[in-house]
């Protein structure tokens, strides 16, 4: 015990019983206070963790879990938000909406703004689209995009509810991290059957 | 070099005038604590980099700062000179309707944000003149779902939904409520409906 304490320890006596309390009390005290500022500070360290996440994450990459089978097989969902694909996109694209035909983005649906979609950028503003299923040719406006999903059959999109507004885009997807077979960049894609716009 | 002996440094007799400022310069350089000043650089700027990302995070998603500009608004917002506080929660938990003043992305433009009173949500029916100024017909309208109806106070000079229609909920940045410049008219702005 010698060694542990560096000195011999005191040998207990009725005088030093009477001192041992108040000293555990004040112990006591300096260990609440101590859990005290260690709760304060791991709290600090949250609220700033989470701002400067939210900041990244609002302006230059946010993570994003697929739910849906539109852009299938580009990106596929399963019911459980770890089984589905995790995608990786940009923001700087917001900075001057600058986009390039092919180039897979994610918006806020037109019809309910709580909602995000996932889907392909098929024809820039001003550009002639032809309309697959009839023979129509239509003009994106200025300010707007039509964006169709890689799986036709189960997409919801332009197809149904017309050229969104740029407005609504809130990033561009440009990697896959989830699952590891799929880890890889999202290659800006012309889909096979589509005329290109003119 | 400078050689060093048994600790003391004993300098080396400069060759010519120049060769002199070079080693003084150099010995001046040695002195400056590097270590410390990157130190308190790297503590300052972390600092900085987490009050701008408070800034954003406040100004982004609780309360912002607009200065609107243009005739569109008038009487209730001046041409210009006017600051006017964002209420940027509002719209992300829908609390917006008939008669707000918002801040929203042009669909004409993404990169431009105009403000316009909204005059019609999903579902209302609007009544708009079609051609103000010139004519007495108007039109009536049923917004669609997901969409508002905005149009600017003064309908003479404004480009809102008459031009470009209705707008998804989504493009909507914020609610503005409340001047705070100038002096003369600090307070809420009315919302009418």
């Amino acid at each position: 015990l010698a060694d542990l304490h560096g000195t011999a320890p005191k040998p207990w006596s009725p005088a030093s019983a009477s001192t041992e309390p108040r000293k555990i009390a004040r112990d006591r005290i300096v260990l609440i206070m101590g859990a005290r500022s260690q709760l304060w500070s791991i709290a600090k360290m949250s609220v700033t963790g989470g701002v400067i996440g939210v900041t990244i994450s609002d302006r230059y990459v946010t993570v994003v879990a697929i739910k849906g089978h539109s852009m299938h097989p580009t990106m596929t969902a399963t019911d459980s938000a770890l089984r589905g694909d995790i995608v990786l996109a940009e923001k700087a694209c917001l900075d001057q909406y600058k986009f390039s035909r092919g180039d897979v983005i994610l918006f806020k649906c037109p019809s309910n703004h709580k909602e995000v979609f996932v889907k392909r950028l098929i024809g820039l503003p001003g550009e002639w689209i032809q309309l697959p299923a009839s023979s129509e040719i239509i003009k994106v406006p200025q300010g707007h995009c039509w964006v169709e999903g890689d799986n036709a059959a189960r997409s919801w999109d332009s197809r149904s509810f017309g050229p969104i507004p740029l407005g609504l885009i809130n990033g561009r997807v440009t990697h896959i991290i989830w699952p590891p077979s799929k880890i890889g960049r999202v290659e800006r894609k012309w889909p096979e059957d589509r005329i290109p716009p003119f | 070099m400078i050689p060093k002996t048994k600790g003391k440094i004993i300098p080396i007799e400069p060759s010519s005038p120049s060769a002199a400022a070079m080693s003084r310069f150099v010995r001046r350089l040695a002195g400056i604590p590097w270590r410390q000043i990157a130190g308190e650089a790297s503590s300052v700027g972390l600092l900085m980099a987490q009050g701008l990302c408070a800034v954003h995070v406040v100004s982004e998603h609780v309360l912002g700062v607009a200065f609107p500009r243009g005739p569109s608004m008038l009487p209730a917002l001046n041409m210009a000179g006017d600051v006017l506080l964002t209420d940027k929660v509002s719209p992300r938990r829908g609390w917006v309707g008939p008669g707000d003043v918002v801040l929203l992305l042009s669909p004409e433009d993404p990169r431009k944000i105009v403000a316009k009173r909204v005059l019609g949500m999903e579902g209302d029916e609007v009544t708009y003149p079609v051609d103000a100024g010139n004519s007495d017909a108007t039109k009536t309208v049923v917004v669609p779902q997901g969409h508002i109806w905005v149009q600017g106070d003064n309908i003479y000079s404004s480009n809102d939904s008459r031009q470009f229609g209705p707008v998804p909920y989504g493009l909507v940045k914020g609610k503005m409520s409340y001047r705070i410049w100038p002096p003369s008219r600090i307070g809420s702005i009315d919302s009418k409906e």
